[in-house]
C-alpha cells in the first residue's frame, strides 16, 4: 500500500472516551475488511470459473480499498505518527479487531458464499446509515463503500439462491457451510463497549435498528433458496474484543511477511 | 460441448449516453441473470460503459465464410452507391 495524498479536511474533536472508542471501531472497521478481502483474494486464479474468479478478485480490490480510508483516517486520528501500513502490517493478532467469521478459511465455494452473504447483509446495512452519520470522515467513506456492498450483496445473495436451489451437491454444499458459519453471525450485531460508546454518542447506529431489514433480506434470500433458516445455534464471539480463532495467525503471517522480512519495502 | 458446461453469451457494452452498444467479447453463465453480472465483474471494471447487453451466443445467427464472395464481392464495383456524386454546396459544413 503507498500512502494516498494527505487530506486537509480537519479532524474531528470529540471527547477523549469518544475519540478512543471511534479509534477503536475504525480499526474493527478496516480490520475487518482487511482480512475478509485478503481471504476472497486466496480465490485469485482458484475461482471456479473465470467469471467468478474476477468477481471474488473484484470483491476483494473493493473491501482493500476501503481498508485503505480506514486505516488512514484511524492513523490520522490516532496522531502518533502511524501510517496505513503500519496498521495493516505490524499489528499482532490479538490486536486485531475483526470478528470471528471474516477470519474463517475460505472452504469450498458454498462456504465461501456463506461467509460472504452473512458480512455483505450486515456491511451494507450499516454503511447505508452511516454515510448518513454526522462524523464526516466515516460518512464519506461509507457512502463510497456502501455502493460497492450493494452490488457484494446482491452477488453473494443470488449465490446463495443459486446454490440452495440448484443441484442436490449445491444444497448438500451449503447446508454444511451453514452448520460451520451461522454461528458467527450474531457477533456482527452485538455491540462491543467502544461500539456502545459511540452508539451513545450518535456516531454509529443502534444495530438493533438494522435487523428488521436485515432478517427481513435473509428470510427473502432464504425462502428462494429454499433454505430454511438455521435455528438453536450456539453463537460464538470475541473476535472484535480480540479474541480470535486459530486461523487468523496463519494468515497475518501470510499477509504480514513482507514488511516483517524487509520492514519498510516498499515496491 | 459438454452438458455440465454453462452457455455462451456474448456481451454488448455502450461505453457512454449517446454511442451504441458495442460487442466486447464473450463469457460462461448458467442465466441471463448470471451472465449480467459477470459481464459486469469481467467487462466493466476499468470504467468502460454505462449499459451492458447480453445475448446468448446460440441466438446469434452468422454469415457463413464460404458465402462470402456471393454475399459481398458484388458490391465491390457498385460505386455509384456511394453518395459520392454529388456538389456538397460550400455552406453544408461537416459532411
Amino acid at each position: 500500500m503507498q500512502s494516498a495524498s494527505a487530506t486537509t479536511q480537519p479532524l474531528p474533536t470529540y471527547p477523549p472516551e469518544v475519540h478512543a472508542a471511534l479509534l477503536t471501531y475504525l480499526v474493527q472497521l478496516a480490520d475487518t475488511s482487511l482480512v475478509l478481502g485478503h481471504r476472497l483474494s486466496e480465490w485469485c486464479g482458484h475461482g471456479p470459473v473465470l467469471e467468478q474468479d474476477l468477481a471474488l478478485a473484484n470483491i476483494a480490490l473493493d473491501l482493500l480499498g476501503e481498508t485503505r480510508s480506514l486505516y488512514q483516517y484511524a492513523a490520522e486520528l490516532e496522531g502518533e505518527g502511524r501510517t496505513e501500513d503500519d496498521l495493516a502490517f505490524l499489528r499482532p493478532a490479538t490486536e486485531y479487531r475483526n470478528p470471528l467469521l471474516v477470519e474463517q478459511p475460505n472452504g469450498d465455494f458454498a462456504a465461501t458464499i456463506v461467509r460472504q452473504f452473512l458480512f455483505d447483509n450486515f456491511h451494507y446495512h450499516v454503511l447505508q446509515q452511516l454515510q448518513r452519520y454526522p462524523d464526516e470522515r466515516l460518512a464519506a467513506i461509507a457512502g463510497k463503500s456502501v455502493k460497492e456492498a450493494a452490488y457484494h450483496l446482491k452477488w453473494s445473495s443470488e449465490w446463495v439462491i443459486r446454490l440452495g436451489d440448484g443441484t442436490e451437491e449445491s444444497r448438500q454444499r451449503i447446508e454444511k457451510a451453514l452448520r460451520t458459519l451461522w454461528r458467527y453471525a450474531d457477533e456482527l450485531t452485538t455491540p462491543t463497549p467502544a461500539e456502545q460508546t459511540i452508539q451513545t454518542a450518535g456516531l454509529l447506529p443502534d444495530y438493533a435498528s438494522l435487523l428488521p431489514a436485515m432478517q427481513a433480506h435473509t428470510a427473502h434470500v432464504f425462502a428462494e433458496a429454499t433454505l430454511p433458516l438455521p435455528e438453536g445455534v450456539v453463537m460464538q464471539q470475541g473476535g472484535k474484543l480480540g479474541r480470535h480463532s486459530e486461523h487468523l495467525g496463519y494468515l497475518l503471517a501470510e499477509l504480514q511477511y513482507m514488511q516483517r522480512t524487509y520492514p519498510g519495502m516498499t515496491w | 460441448m459438454t452438458q455440465s458446461e454453462w452457455p455462451l453469451w456474448e456481451v454488448f457494452i455502450r461505453s457512454k449516453q449517446g454511442l451504441d452498444h458495442k460487442h466486447v467479447g464473450s463469457l460462461h453463465a448458467a442465466d441471463a441473470a448470471m451472465a449480467m453480472q459477470n459481464a459486469r465483474d469481467v467487462y466493466t471494471r476499468r470504467l468502460e460503459g454505462v449499459s451492458i447487453w447480453v445475448v446468448e451466443s446460440r441466438h446469434i445467427h452468422a454469415s457463413n465464410p464460404n458465402d462470402a464472395a456471393a454475399f459481398f464481392d458484388p458490391a465491390a464495383d457498385k460505386v455509384y452507391r456511394h453518395p459520392t456524386f454529388f456538389e456538397v454546396p460550400d455552406s453544408i459544413k461537416h459532411m
